[in-house]
């Protein structure tokens, strides 16, 4: 057995795998975990800050320090259990609201994107879905259809809907025109330029519309759940429970749980994207 | 089968008189007016041999391209007509035009595909196009990976794997450097001599032309219309080497003439 003496180790080390491997893994743990973590540190401490320097101490619950939230909240299972259900019951409705506003989206920028008055009738809807705010027709909604899990539902689609579509039909008409022309000279069918060119030139395009369309399908589900409080609370209904009781540290780790879930989200399209769409598109790509 | 058995037009109307024997594209009378407009073509009248390599040189905005464009049904004449022989015609872009999520393989066996041929057959013709060109070390690769030439190399394949009667191909090497240029038209010139397929070649550079066609047809500028042709009677198969051969240098020096014409 060979023994590596702990003096010089490290240039041993750095030696066996070649000093510029060694420098570009360093770089990448710096990127990867060291920025980050100093970015949380710096968050924190502006929090530790802020609650004792801001704060005189007959105020200071309006925002307890991160130690504060961490003990009553989060490492206690009284607290943290209703919180993880009703975070399960907004995932469940971010994400089928997502779903649908996606299939919806999809179909619509891929049927805009096919003729120019096509484009124009249908357009103007798509415009007016982002300009109305989510706010002023969430009534109307609750009177449409009851203040149950589907009006939770319909206002992640409303809200997320629209960088589907745009994103969609951006990408349908972005497709280069050479190949174009190459499917007509192969005289492909509609449902081979749809499937061999369309959807696959757009898909980076679409996945752009999805990763927005995710954050905003997170804030329309905390939306629903604010307004609509029937059924199984969400993680909106705990918020708007937590500020009437004055339960800060819940409150703030219920937001927190609730950011950590739409950075999940987001999180998980910038992988879908690298996966789909990364070896040959730049979107998708890692840096 | 015949060479002028059939006659498939694609998108425009066809005056089939014009395809005599042996000929295997014809345009007559032609005209072509852009939507603007401009009129980009004038009264052109050509015919393609059976086997033939044509190549077209001419100012740039001439309708080199255009008439291109127009045989391959690309493009719609506004008058006169356009016949080919044979609904078996390749067409080689400037650009690669290739699909950048599939590999090399999947590129060339795309129009095979979208022509629904069977596949032991298509997999068979792919494998042999990418053969030819020399790319079967890459043939898993995606586009992104390889160099200018290569996707261009890519792009002919896509064009062999048709077995095409004929190949229409404008400025296909435009892009590329001089050395991956002049080895591409080495290549092109060899599978010419083995496949024995008729061309129209459009392009800028007159050695090049000179070096590929039977014949060249040197256009004017716009309207565009054939202010010559020039047969090139040189022996084939041809080689690197007839860059220095002085009938060659002397056709260079007449097209080129030809071509200076509208600048006096």
């Amino acid at each position: 057995m060979t023994t590596v003496p702990a003096v010089g180790s490290f240039k041993a080390f750095a030696k066996a795998i070649g000093a510029g491997r060694l420098r570009s893994l360093m770089k990448r743990a710096l990127r990867a975990l060291v920025i980050p973590a100093a970015v949380v540190a710096i968050g924190m401490g502006a929090w530790y800050g802020a609650t004792h320097f801001l704060l005189s101490p007959s105020r200071r619950f309006l925002l307890p320090p991160p130690q504060q939230v961490w003990s009553r909240s989060f490492s206690d299972p009284a607290h943290l259990r209703p919180m993880l259900d009703a975070l399960a019951v907004t995932v469940k409705v971010a994400s089928l609201g997502l779903l649908i506003a996606t299939a919806v989206g999809v179909a619509l920028g891929a049927v805009m994107s096919q003729a120019r008055w096509l484009e124009g009738a249908l357009y103007p809807y798509a415009v007016l879905l982002q300009v109305v705010p989510i706010l002023a027709i969430v009534p109307l909604i609750g009177l449409w259809v009851g203040y149950s899990t589907s009006a939770r539902v319909l206002v992640c689609v409303l809200i997320s809907l629209f960088p589907v579509i745009t994103n969609t039909n951006f990408g349908f008409r972005s497709v280069d025109r050479g190949l174009h022309e190459l499917f007509d000279l192969g005289r492909a069918s509609w449902l081979q330029r749809l499937v061999r060119l369309e959807l696959p030139a757009a898909l980076p395009s679409i996945l752009t519309g999805l990763r927005i369309a995710s954050g905003q399908a997170v804030i329309g589900a905390i939306i629903g759940d604010m307004f609509f409080a029937r059924g199984d609370p969400g993680i909106g209904t705990l918020i708007n429970n937590y500020v009437a009781q004055l339960r800060s540290e819940d409150l703030i780790a219920a937001v927190l749980l609730a950011a950590g879930f739409g950075v999940a989200v987001f999180a998980f399209f910038a992988v879908l994207s690298s996966v789909l769409v990364g070896r040959w598109h730049n979107s998708g790509a890692r840096r | 089968m015949s060479r002028t058995a059939r006659l498939v037009d694609t998108m425009h109307d066809v005056d089939a008189s014009h395809l005599t024997h042996g000929v295997e594209v014809a345009f007559h009378d032609l005209d072509l007016t852009y939507g603007t407009g401009t009129l980009a073509l004038h009264k052109i009248t050509l015919t393609v041999r059976t086997g033939e390599l044509v190549a077209i040189v001419g100012p740039s905005g001439c309708g080199k391209s255009s008439l291109l464009r127009l045989a391959a049904g690309l493009e719609r004449a506004s008058g006169g007509s356009v016949a080919v022989g044979t609904e078996s015609v390749a067409f080689i872009f400037q650009e690669p035009t290739l699909l950048p999520w599939a590999s090399v393989r999947r590129n060339v066996g795309l129009l095979g595909k979208l022509a629904k041929l069977p596949h032991d057959e298509l997999s068979e013709r792919v494998d042999a196009a990418i053969r030819a060109v020399g790319l079967t070390d890459f043939a898993d690769q995606l586009p992104r990976s390889l160099s200018g030439g290569m996707r261009m190399r890519v792009s002919l394949a896509r064009a062999l794997a048709l077995e095409p009667r004929v190949m229409l191909l404008d400025e296909p090497f435009g892009a590329l450097d001089e050395l991956t240029r002049e080895e591409m038209q080495l290549q092109l010139l060899d599978l010419y001599d083995r496949r024995g397929f008729t061309a129209l070649f459009v392009t800028h550079s007159v050695s090049e032309a000179v070096l590929l066609a039977d014949r060249v047809v040197v256009m004017s500028a716009r309207p565009g219309t054939i202010r010559d042709v020039v047969p090139i009677d040189l022996p084939r198969p041809r080689h690197r080497e007839l860059r220095f051969d002085p009938a060659y240098v002397d056709y260079v020096k007449t097209v080129s003439d030809l071509l200076r014409k509208d600048d006096r």
